[in-house]
C-alpha cells in the first residue's frame, strides 16, 4: 500500500533528473568555479605564486609573464584574497573538462603601468 | 554548522551505497537526490560542494547573512519530510532487516578494545563520541551522542539514520542561536610547541597532531583517520560469517579508502 503512494506520486510530479546540457546549470554566486585573471592590474608581487597550494600559478617579474596550469589549480580561492590589487576573481560557471593530451600552461603578459605620481613639489 | 552538513551528506552517500548493496539500486538514487539539496546548501554558503575549503588559520573565510539562514530553516523541512521517508524504508523493510538483523555482530568489549570508532563503537553500545567533549559549539548545545545496542549490521545503519535527524536538529539550533561578530582573527606569530585536536567525522574520530618549532615551518604534521581503525573490529566481524554477507559487513564500516591507506 506505500508503494502505491509512490507509484502514483512518481507519475504526478516531474522528473528528478535535470537535462544538462541542454538545460543550463544553475550555481550559486559565491561558487568557486574557475579562476579569471586580469593583467592590466597585477604588479608582479608574487603573492599568489606564493600561496597557490598546487603551485599551479608562476610569476616571472622580469619577463613580465604569469602563468597558470588550469589542470594544477584546485579553485581554492587563496590566490583571490591574498592579491592586494584585484587582478584575480573567481567566477561563477565551473571549470571545462580537457584531456591530458590538450593540456597546456595559459600565459599572460602583464601590461601593468604604474601610475606617474605627481612630483612632491621641493619646500623653499 | 558545515561539520553537521558534511555529516547529513556522507551519512546520506553511505546510505545510498548501502542500498545498491544491497540490491535496491532505485533507494540508492533516492538518497543521493536528498543529498543533491544539502550539497547545494553547501555550495551557496562555502563555495564548493563536497571541499569546502572555509577554514583558515584564525578562523573561517566566509560568512552567511541571515536572511539566507532563516531560509535555510524552511529548506531543513522539506529535506527532514524527505529523510523521514527514506529512513523508514531502511529501518522497517522486511527484506532488509532480515539481511541486517543478527549479521556481523561485535560485542562491546570487542570494540572497546580493538578500538572501533564512530558508529561502529556506538551501534555495539559504547558511548564514544568525540563531539561530547564540547569543541567549537558543541558544548553549548548540549550534546548527547547516539547510541544503539545489538553490535549488528542492523545497529550501524540505525545509528547513522538517527544521527541524520540528530545533524539537522543541530543545524536548526545553530542557526537560531548564531552569535554576529566577526568570523575572522587575524594571528600573528610563528607557530611554536605542539597541538593535538581530536573531532568527529562522519566515520569516526580524526585526529590531528601539529607540532612546531618557532619558524614558519612545521616540523611534524599527522593525521589518523578513523576507517584505520576500525579495521581490526572489521577482521573480527569478518570471521565466520557467510560469504553472501561480506560486502554488507564491509560496508557497514563506512571504508573509506583513502583515510585506511594512511
Amino acid at each position: 500500500m506505500k508503494m502505491l503512494k509512490t507509484i502514483l506520486k512518481q507519475f504526478l510530479n516531474k522528473p528528478a533528473t535535470t537535462m544538462f546540457p541542454y538545460v543550463p546549470l544553475e550555481n550559486f554566486e559565491g561558487t568557486r568555479g574557475h579562476l579569471v585573471f586580469d593583467p592590466a592590474k597585477c604588479t608582479s608581487c608574487m603573492m599568489c605564486m606564493k600561496r597557490c597550494p598546487s603551485q599551479a600559478i608562476t610569476v616571472q617579474r622580469a619577463e613580465k609573464i604569469w602563468t597558470l596550469d588550469r589542470f594544477r589549480c584546485v579553485m581554492c580561492g587563496n590566490c583571490v584574497d591574498v592579491c592586494k590589487f584585484d587582478a584575480l576573481l573567481m567566477e561563477r560557471e565551473y571549470a571545462k573538462s580537457a584531456t591530458p593530451a590538450q593540456r597546456s600552461v595559459e600565459t599572460y603578459e602583464i601590461t601593468y603601468v604604474k601610475p606617474e605620481r605627481p612630483k612632491k613639489e621641493t619646500a623653499e | 554548522m558545515w561539520g553537521e552538513y558534511s555529516r547529513l551528506h556522507s551519512h546520506l552517500l553511505w546510505l545510498g551505497l548501502f542500498a545498491d548493496s544491497l540490491g535496491f539500486e532505485s533507494l540508492f538514487y533516492q538518497a543521493w537526490k536528498i543529498r543533491e539539496s544539502i550539497l547545494d546548501e553547501m555550495e551557496a554558503t562555502t563555495g564548493g560542494r563536497v571541499i569546502q575549503g572555509v577554514c583558515k588559520v584564525g578562523g573561517v573565510r566566509r560568512d552567511v547573512a541571515n536572511s539566507f539562514l532563516s531560509d535555510m530553516d524552511d529548506r531543513l523541512d522539506e529535506i527532514e519530510d524527505e529523510m523521514k521517508d527514506l529512513t523508514n524504508v531502511f529501518l522497517n523493510d522486511y527484506t532488509l532487516t532480515k539481511r541486517l538483523v543478527g549479521k556481523g555482530v561485535l560485542s562491546k568489549e570487542d570494540a572497546y578494545y580493538l578500538g572501533a570508532a564512530g558508529p561502529t563503537a556506538r551501534g555495539s553500545g559504547l558511548d564514544l563520541d568525540a563531539r561530547s567533549t564540547g569543541y567549537l559549539a558543541y558544548g553549548d548545545i548540549g550534546f548527547k551522542p547516539v547510541v544503539e545496542k545489538g553490535g549488528d549490521g542492523y545497529a550501524r545503519c540505525a545509528v547513522r539514520c538517527k544521527e541524520l535527524f540528530q545533524s539537522v536538529e543541530i543545524i536548526r539550533r545553530v542557526i537560531t542561536d548564531m552569535p554576529e561578530g566577526d568570523v575572522f582573527t587575524p594571528v600573528k606569530g610563528n607557530p611554536d610547541g605542539e597541538y593535538f585536536s581530536r573531532s568527529e567525522q562522519p566515520r569516526g574520530e580524526v585526529i590531528h597532531y601539529l607540532k612546531g618549532n618557532g619558524t614558519k615551518h612545521l616540523a611534524q604534521f599527522r593525521v589518523r583517520t578513523p576507517t584505520l581503525t576500525n579495521i581490526p573490529p572489521l577482521v573480527s566481524i569478518l570471521a565466520g560469517c557467510e560469504l553472501a554477507d561480506v560486502p554488507q559487513i564491509v560496508l557497514t564500516i563506512d571504508p573509506c579508502i583513502g583515510c585506511m591507506e594512511r
